[in-house]
Parts: C-alpha cells; sequence; structure tokens
C-alpha cells in the first residue's frame, strides 16, 4: 500500500550525514550565481535545495561523459578485457524533469540490444526526488511535457511542504529500507497528505497553461508539418554548432568510441564518451560525405529526436522541459521560442493549451 | 569507481586472423579473414562488421564475401584513415577485432524465385558482391540475373578478374560502363543510368539491388521505376557512419531510423518519404 513518511526540516542535515555514512550521495550544490551541479555532499548544509536545474544533468551518473569499457594490452595480442565502471551512489534531490530524463535513457539502454555498461550502472544508483513547489525559472516548459508532478522513477520523492516539515514518499522498497531505522523519520498522518494535497492543487494553478501554446497531444502533428519550416534556417543562421545545448540535455545520449593508447605504446583501453550530433563531423562518413552538413539541418535533427523520432519509438517526448538546452546557448537559441514559432507558422496557437481550468 | 569485468557484451570482439591480402587497386586492398577455431560467421548479403585494432579504434565494414564462402570471409578495405592505414600495414598472420555482423542485410529468402537486376556504382560493387556471389551459388534458385556496374575509370576497378568470369558465363549478364576510359578500354563509356534502358527484364518479377554513392541513387532508382519495377523492390543499401552497430550511438541515424539495425538494406518504398535518406 502507498503511504508517505514525514520528516521535520531540522533534521535533514541529519537525515544527510547518516545516508553519508555508508555511502557517496550527491547532491545539487551551488556553483556560482544561478549555477548548480551535483557533486559528492557529506552534510545537509552543502545541499542548494532551492535550486534551477543543474549545469549538467543526472546523466553523468549514468553515462558519464568518458567511460571505460574495455582495457588491453597489444604485446599480448588483439584480446581485451570488458569492463564495466561502476559506483554506488544516492542521488539525492532530483526534479521530475531530471526523473524523466533517466527514465528516457534507461528506455533508450535497454532497448535491445540492451547496453549492459549502462544497466549496470544504473542498478547501483539510489535515486532521491525533490519536487518543484513552482516553476524554477523563465526557460522550463515541463508542464507543455507533463514532466511537472512526479511521476515514478525514484527511490523516495521529498516534498518540502512548507510548513517546516518534508513530506516523502517511498516508492520502493531500496527507499523504504533507507528511512526505515530513522527515529527523527516518522509515518506522515492525516493532515500532512493534506498539506500535501492543496500544495498538489496550487500547483496546478502555477502549472496550468503549457509554456508553449500547443496541446501536449497535438505537439507530434506540429513536427509532421514543420520539417520544412524556415525555422530551422533562422536557427542554422544563430547556432555555432558548439554542442553545448546536446551535452546539457538530461536526454541526449549520442557517443563516440575511442582507443586511447598508455605512453607505453602497449596497453590502453577503448572508452565511450559524450558526442553531439550538432558537430559538423557527427554524421561524416569515410569518404568524406557529411549527411548533415548544415547547422540547420542538424538543429532540426535535434528538436526531432526530442519531440517527434521518440513518440513513434518509446511513445514519450525526450523532451523533459528542463530549459538547460535554453540556459546553455551561447547564440540564446530558446526551445520555447522556437516551439512557439513553429505553433504560429504553422496555424496550430491556441493560447489556453493545457488549461483545464 | 569500482570495475566488473563482463564475460561478453555487445562490445566484445572476436579476433579474426588475417589469411589473405590482396592489392585491388592503388587504394583499395581485400583482406580475407578467418575466426578462431574456424567459427562461422554467419552473415547475410549486405551486412557489416566492426573491425578494430587495439590501441588505433574501430570502424564499419561491409561484409564482400558471400556466406556460402564457409571458413572464411572477405573485407575490402580502402586506405583513406588512420585505422585503414594501420589495417593497410598489416601482413598474413596479424590479427584484427570483429564485432558482428550487424544490420539488416538483403533479404535473400524473399528474393528466391525472383529475377535479380544488380546495379553498383563504384566501391557499391563491395557489399553487392557477396549478394552477387550468393545468387551465384545459388543460382538455381533465382531468375535471370543482369548485373550493371559502373566506374569512373578502369584503373579503380575492384575484381577484374572476377568480372572476367562473370562476363563469360551464360547463365548471366554482366555489362559494365566507365565515366572515364583510357587507351586500352574497349567496353560502354558513360553513367550507370545508361545502361538501364537497354535492359530486358519482367518488372512484376524483378528485384533492383542497387548500392552506390549517395548522388547515384537519386537517378538509378528514377530509370528504374520507368521501366516499371514497384517500389518495395527496389532494394538499396545506404551509407552511413555506423559506430556502435546496436541503433544507440547515433552517427548513423536517417531520420528516425537507424542505419545499423533497421538498414543498412533498405525498400524504397520505406525510404522514400525519409528526407535525410537520399
Amino acid at each position: 500500500m502507498q503511504w508517505y513518511a514525514v520528516m521535520e526540516k531540522k533534521h535533514f542535515n541529519d537525515f544527510i550525514s547518516e545516508i553519508a555514512k555508508g555511502q557517496k550521495v550527491v547532491a545539487p550544490v551551488a556553483k556560482g550565481y544561478h549555477q548548480f551541479a551535483f557533486e559528492e555532499v557529506t552534510s545537509g548544509d552543502q545541499i542548494s535545495l532551492n535550486y534551477i536545474p543543474t549545469i549538467l544533468p543526472p546523466k553523468k551518473y549514468f553515462m558519464p561523459q568518458n567511460e571505460t569499457i574495455a582495457t588491453y594490452d597489444t604485446s599480448k595480442g588483439q584480446n581485451m578485457k570488458r569492463v564495466v565502471e561502476y559506483e554506488e551512489l544516492v542521488l539525492f534531490g532530483v526534479h521530475t524533469c531530471d526523473l524523466a530524463g533517466i527514465q528516457c535513457l534507461n528506455i533508450a539502454f535497454s532497448e535491445h540490444p540492451k547496453d549492459i555498461n549502462y544497466n549496470i550502472r544504473k542498478s547501483k544508483i539510489t535515486i532521491i526526488g525533490y519536487e518543484c513547489n513552482s516553476y524554477c525559472d523563465e526557460y522550463a516548459s515541463c508542464k507543455l511535457v507533463h514532466n511537472h508532478l512526479p511521476k515514478g522513477g525514484y527511490d523516495l520523492f521529498f516534498t518540502d511542504l512548507e510548513n517546516g516539515k518534508f513530506i516523502i514518499h517511498p516508492h520502493t522498497l531500496l527507499g523504504e529500507k533507507l528511512i526505515r531505522k530513522l527515529a527523527f523519520i516518522k509515518k506522515a498522518d492525516e493532515s500532512d497528505i493534506k498539506v500535501l494535497d492543496a500544495l498538489r492543487e496550487r500547483k496546478r494553478k502555477i502549472f496550468a497553461k503549457n509554456e508553449v501554446p500547443i496541446e501536449h497531444e497535438k505537439i507530434p502533428e506540429l513536427f509532421d508539418k514543420a520539417y520544412d519550416s524556415k525555422v530551422w534556417d533562422e536557427l542554422g543562421k544563430q547556432c555555432l554548432a558548439c554542442g553545448n545545448c546536446t551535452n546539457v540535455c538530461p536526454t541526449c545520449y549520442c557517443f563516440d568510441i575511442l582507443d586511447e593508447l598508455n605512453l607505453d605504446l602497449k596497453t590502453g583501453r577503448r572508452y565511450r564518451k559524450w558526442d553531439s550530433c550538432q558537430n559538423e563531423e557527427f554524421a561524416k562518413v569515410a569518404g568524406g560525405e557529411s549527411f548533415r552538413s548544415e547547422r540547420a539541418s542538424r538543429q532540426r535533427h535535434r528538436y526531432y529526436r526530442k519531440f517527434r523520432y521518440p513518440i513513434d519509438k518509446f511513445s514519450r517526448f525526450f523532451c523533459t522541459g528542463c530549459g538547460r538546452c535554453s540556459r546553455a546557448c551561447m547564440a540564446n537559441i530558446n526551445l520555447k521560442e522556437t516551439l512557439t514559432k513553429l505553433v504560429e507558422e504553422q496555424g496550430m496557437k491556441n493560447p489556453n493549451a493545457g488549461d483545464r481550468g | 569507481m569500482k570495475t566488473l569485468k563482463l564475460k561478453d557484451s555487445e562490445y566484445e570482439i572476436k579476433i579474426g586472423e588475417i589469411i589473405r591480402i590482396k592489392r585491388l587497386t592503388a587504394l583499395e586492398k581485400l583482406f580475407e579473414i578467418i575466426l578462431p577455431e574456424n567459427v562461422y560467421l554467419n552473415h547475410v548479403p549486405g551486412q557489416f562488421v566492426v573491425l578494430s585494432r587495439l590501441g588505433i579504434g574501430e570502424a564499419p565494414f561491409s561484409i564482400s564475401s558471400s556466406p556460402t564462402k564457409l571458413c572464411s570471409f572477405e573485407l575490402v578495405i580502402r586506405n583513406v584513415g588512420r585505422l585503414t592505414k594501420a589495417l593497410h600495414d598489416l601482413d598474413v598472420g596479424d590479427k584484427v577485432g570483429i564485432r558482428g555482423p550487424f544490420g539488416k542485410g538483403f533479404p535473400v529468402h524473399i528474393l528466391e524465385g525472383s529475377d535479380l537486376l544488380f546495379v553498383a556504382g563504384g566501391i557499391g560493387i563491395v557489399p553487392l558482391r557477396s549478394l552477387i556471389n550468393y545468387a551465384i551459388d545459388n543460382r538455381r534458385d533465382f531468375g535471370r540475373v543482369n548485373i550493371l556496374l559502373g566506374c569512373n575509370s578502369p584503373e579503380n576497378m575492384l575484381f577484374r578478374n572476377e568480372f572476367n568470369k562473370w562476363s563469360k558465363r551464360m547463365d548471366l549478364n554482366f555489362e559494365c560502363t566507365v565515366d572515364r576510359a583510357d587507351p586500352d578500354w574497349k567496353g560502354n563509356i558513360g553513367v550507370i543510368t545508361s545502361l538501364i534502358p537497354g535492359i530486358n527484364l519482367d518488372p512484376e518479377r524483378t528485384f533492383a539491388l542497387v548500392v552506390g554513392p549517395s548522388i547515384m541513387y537519386k537517378y538509378v532508382i528514377a530509370e528504374l521505376l520507368k521501366k516499371g519495377i514497384y517500389e518495395r523492390q527496389i532494394l538499396i543499401s545506404l551509407e552511413r557512419h555506423m559506430k556502435c552497430g546496436l541503433g544507440k550511438c547515433g552517427h548513423c541515424q536517417i531520420n528516425n531510423l537507424y542505419c545499423c539495425q533497421d538498414g543498412p538494406v533498405f525498400s524504397y518504398d520505406k525510404i522514400k518519404n525519409l528526407k535525410e535518406s537520399i
């Protein structure tokens, strides 16, 4: 049966220190003005609970920027040792947009042929979600893609009830085990649940309208119509092809596989590292032909990989609404603005989209 | 950070030994490779393997031999980059890493009983040769066989001896053209599309198997459609940069399709509306 626990906020430091005794805990930490990053913490006061999406999403723990997949010694022939690097850790403070991002990666890497490295890493990570009671900033579009409310993907989920208490939803046995022995965490009573319900009700009003004036279910149709849109040419002129947008995206998982020989020129490793479809080289073949040589076509590809292609393949959007691509873009390409332009161009504007009254 | 060893996975390589190397042109060499204990690669014509040299890297190569060749397989490698340069420096007896075979090849079981029209442009003959030799080795299973080959110049022609043998066979029709002739050339001169109108075929029972540079497809397919061949019976192999071979890394994507898993062989009706395809 679904149940909730409560913890007084004054025990937050104790909670983090307690779990950090047994395992590595990573959580959002302030990194200067309006910048946050998931980093290792040992006590609660290091954590920024009131944070906007971190520079890099939690995907860096599931699919590191640089991950050894094999090691070898070429003096002993062409044999290699296949390896998985993994880390047991507790990921604290994951917003609902990033929970959705992790779910997208889980799906992509579990699809046949399954990626063993990813799935082993994933199995070692405990996820503690943290609710946003309101918008983080103007870049977010989590309502549009239905990610503003929790829908699984966590072991524990914290909500600040704004009355000095956190309400905690234990979603898995793993999550339950983490809080079971802590004396300062108690079973929630009906009044706590009522506060949560009221908070969610308030949230529905805050996140009433879609951030882009189009109905959620009409987005695939928008993209069916907009393939030859002028908007892509505009983006192409703006884009610097730096790849920031794909690096910070919680669901961009394209990679390259490379070899690195040590200085002895005998031993080495095969590793994969993040790659970006925004790089000119990305779709280039050995003969020199590049199949997406224009920046406009590469930007379009990015949008279609978020809003159109995964609908057929995985029945969900691969945009989580976190807003990172817009925040990180040096050329001010803004996802919400791009979508709005497409919506207007295709005559699909609905100013009240999403608002159920 | 902890490390776990894996017994087997998608990135595991099999060790292949090079048993024969033949220089085909100034740029291309053919490598014949065997797997340990004569393990059968068991590929479908049109599939590819990912070949690697530890310390340098890995890259995809189409398999050029027919699966009817049981104990070994052949790759044709053009010397264009760091890895292919290193491969060209190898000798018989050297080892390479093999992953695969990957992808959807030509549906040989569906082709049975049909007439086959092969259209190969340039190094498109490399993967197509696998299916041509398969058809020759199982000649009874197929109807009429036409092979059209286009090449930019005679000195870039890859399998001269084999082409001579094909042209002498009575059970197939082999025609060849070059864009630019040299003084010794006695054959056709012109682009490959010029050979198609002259072919006598029954469009309903013909499958066209087309592999060549991306520029070629539009023109060849237009000629084939003029002949009345059904869109679903025009099978093409698309070249993209396959990296992982597992439909994950994203490099080979053609709109919503992954060339390495959904292809590289596609029927024309399935990709004609994909703007990134041809």
